[in-house]
């Protein structure tokens, strides 16, 4: 085996594995936070479960899974019940209460938090906790000391045994969601869209909530040492948010938020630990506040190229429109140019009437999809473009006079809201017009013929 | 009183009162709901006619919504026995339909208005099996008969308010029951969706089943629907609408004076 693959087993393998698979198992359940609008809840389980950590590590000196779980699971349950007490004796709304009682029991979790590196000191070192790992955590320090010499045996029991275990206690948790997530799929579409039908069919909105909310625990627990207490609210959201941009369907919302997890786990691990080498020549490794970075990257990447909810792609749809009018002006114009008997407009009349960046717009796309025809400073349609600008038209009056007959507009107040109906399309990109109308219009003007 | 009838009686917990028919296909006996300390509903007796629509009248916070989510079991009764056909609601949920207010959910939820109809079929799907052809045939057959057949991949958010509103009224066709529940069907929809929403319930009237609506124009109220039930925290009156939606009968249900029972109320949830 290569000198750099021992190097990557026992270096690199397991941080990354760590990292990849808490913001795996945070960015799926993370999902259902986000689309319950409750995505401050993982904030406040993250925090509330801090005091029950500490207190674990100073009874029993170690971080142990099983003493960790319960003492957070404890937290946990302990401070939903103050923050119940609070609401009700405190008469204030919820969130405050909720808000006020897990910023109290993250602070008492910080002050503990000295206590236990009092207590420990050189030979315990190795297992301390200290505020950085807690807070921020350290995945770097996930070594794997007895990492196997030779590839074929790393998928030997003898070498996972030696493997750190809380990359053990992730997989687990994550096996947990995903197995959760796909057999319960329809299930928590249901309860998390709307739990009052879900209730009465039989499927318990409130026992399923309380499920992932301890999910959430069990995630913020197991994470804790990957991406630390703190940054563990961001692997909850983020890649559900981004995924959320990039389709409007569940399952593949699912599936998105998995993709930008993996991604971010590893793009913000190698460069959390390649960067600051680069940037400033120290060797100073931060993996959790890249990855975070690399979260909020990827967030603000869906925002503006979500092609279907993305900042470009709206602003390209509503030029695409803009563009799409002015040429219906210009049509529009040219029509009734031709009713006066002229069969040519100067391009300077054109230019006053629809503005003269429009008309620029308009007649640079109308001319090369030959709608309409240039002969030295003036302008005509093409039959092409006839025939379309007698449709707009034909919408146009037909417009004016439903809203006489229909809708009760006076018939002098009509052409402004049948200026901006002739333009309107359906989601299929279809005009909407009425149907049948009269042969002419409220003014007596003809109403073109289909 | 048959012998069939009383063999059916003798399930039910409110086979001693006389006025009680285990036909019905909802029976509410004495129930009394709060919020708190505040009650909000008090005392509601009432049996609902087989194969009827019926309405419930009533102003703002007369506990409309409650009657219905209390009877489904969706909040916690302080007192009181429902029954559907002289069942309790566990026994008897696939034959229960319920479509809730359209602003009790998030219509940005990434789900298209086929998965929101489908949602109608769960409880007859079952736990953890996916949503099957046949089921999903259902759902689209609902869409069709709400006029939305041609939107039915399309992102909810991304339908009008009147067309949100037929995916709810297709969900509840979609669950097939005896019994609908539907909480303000009406609401924000224009008079073209609102004559198609009342050719429905007819539809569903004819066909023996009987619908349940928390309605609030008065003026419709009596062409629309069969029977009334007037409420203001307790029963005014319950019958045919030309019996009930009487002005008098209207003026008590919505009289501007505290009844009694809202003084004693307040005074109760005034307490330290």
């Amino acid at each position: 085996m290569s000198q750099a693959l021992q190097v990557f087993l026992a270096v690199d393998c397991m941080p990354l594995l760590a990292v990849t698979f808490a913001l795996l198992a945070c960015g799926l359940i993370g999902n259902f936070l986000v689309l319950r609008r409750q995505s401050m809840l993982g904030d406040a389980v993250s925090h509330a479960v801090l005091p029950g950590l500490v207190i674990a590590f100073i009874i029993t000196q170690s971080r142990a899974a099983m003493p960790m779980f319960l003492g957070a699971a404890i937290a946990g349950a302990v401070v939903a019940l103050l923050a119940e007490l609070v609401r009700k004796l405190g008469r204030v709304e919820p969130g405050a209460a909720l808000g006020s009682m897990f910023t109290i029991a993250f602070a008492t979790g910080v002050f503990l938090l000295e206590r236990a590196t009092v207590g420990t000191s050189g030979a315990t070192r190795q297992v301390d906790l200290d505020a950085d790992c807690v807070l921020y955590g350290q995945p770097e320090t996930l070594l794997w000391f007895d990492a196997p010499q030779t590839l074929a045996s790393v998928f030997s029991m003898s070498a996972l045994r030696t493997m750190p275990h809380q990359v053990g206690v992730l997989f687990c948790v994550l096996a947990v969601i995903v197995a959760l997530v796909i057999v319960f799929f329809k299930e928590l579409r249901l309860i998390s869209f709307d739990p009052a039908l879900a209730t009465a069919q039989g499927f318990r909105a409130g026992t399923a909530h309380l499920v992932i909310v301890a999910l959430v625990a069990a995630c913020a627990v197991a994470a804790f040492e990957a991406v630390g207490s703190i940054l563990v609210i961001a692997a909850l959201i983020a890649p559900a948010a981004t995924a959320r941009l990039c389709t409007d369907n569940l399952a593949r919302q699912l599936i998105w938020s998995t993709l930008i997890a993996i991604n971010c786990a590893v793009v913000g691990y190698v460069a959390g630990v390649t960067l600051p080498g680069v940037l400033w020549g120290g060797a100073a490794v931060s993996v959790a506040g890249a990855i975070t970075l690399a979260l909020g990257v990827a967030f603000a990447g869906a925002v503006v190229v979500s092609p279907s909810h993305g900042v470009c792609a709206r602003a390209l749809a509503r030029r695409r429109m803009r563009a799409r009018i002015a040429i219906e002006d210009l049509l529009a114009l040219l029509y009734r140019t031709e009713e006066t008997g002229r069969t040519q407009l100067p391009l300077a009349e054109a230019n006053k009437t629809l503005g003269a960046h429009r008309c620029a717009l308009a007649l640079q796309r109308a001319t090369s999809a030959s709608q309409v025809a240039r002969h030295n400073g003036a302008i005509g349609l093409t039959p092409q473009g006839r025939r379309e600008a007698a449709a707009i038209i034909r919408r146009h009056r037909l417009w004016e006079s439903y809203l006489v007959e229909k809708a009760g507009v006076a018939a002098d107040h009509t052409h402004a809201p049948a200026e901006l109906l002739e333009h309107v399309r359906d989601a299929g990109q279809r005009p909407i017009a009425p149907d049948r109308g009269p042969d002419r219009d409220p003014q007596g003007k003809v109403i073109p013929s289909e | 009183m048959n012998t069939s009838h009383q063999h059916a009686g003798s399930r039910s917990a409110l086979a001693g009162r006389p006025e009680h028919s285990s036909e019905s296909p909802l029976s509410i006996h004495a129930m009394t709901v709060a919020y708190g300390k505040k009650p909000v509903l008090w005392d509601v007796d009432y049996d609902a006619p087989r194969g009827a629509l019926i309405a419930i009248v009533g102003p703002n916070g007369a506990g409309k919504s409650t009657l219905i989510k209390a009877c489904l079991g969706l909040l916690p009764r302080a007192a009181g026995v429902v029954e559907f056909w002289g069942r309790p609601y566990k026994q008897v949920r696939k034959r229960i339909a319920y479509m809730p207010q359209r602003e009790s959910v998030d219509w940005d939820f990434p789900v298209s208005a086929l998965d929101v109809v489908a949602m109608g079929r769960y409880s007859r799907i079952g736990w953890c099996r996916p949503v099957s052809r046949p089921h999903k045939d259902v759902a689209l057959a609902c869409l069709d008969r709400v006029g939305l057949g041609d939107v039915a991949h399309r992102q909810i958010g991304r339908l009008s308010g009147g067309q949100q509103q037929r995916v709810f009224l297709a969900r509840s066709l979609a669950q097939e029951a005896d019994l609908y529940f539907m909480d303000e069907p009406f609401a924000g929809v224009d008079a073209a969706t609102e004559r198609a929403i009342i050719e429905l319930l007819r539809e569903l009237r004819s066909q023996g089943k009987t619908v349940i609506c928390v309605h609030h124009d008065l003026a419709t109220a009596s062409t629309y629907f069969d029977h009334a039930l007037l409420l203001n925290m307790r029963v005014v009156a319950a019958g045919p609408v030309r019996e009930v939606l009487t002005a008098q009968q209207i003026a008590r249900t919505y009289g501007g004076r505290l009844t009694l029972l809202t003084e004693a109320a307040e005074a109760v949830a005034a307490q330290p």
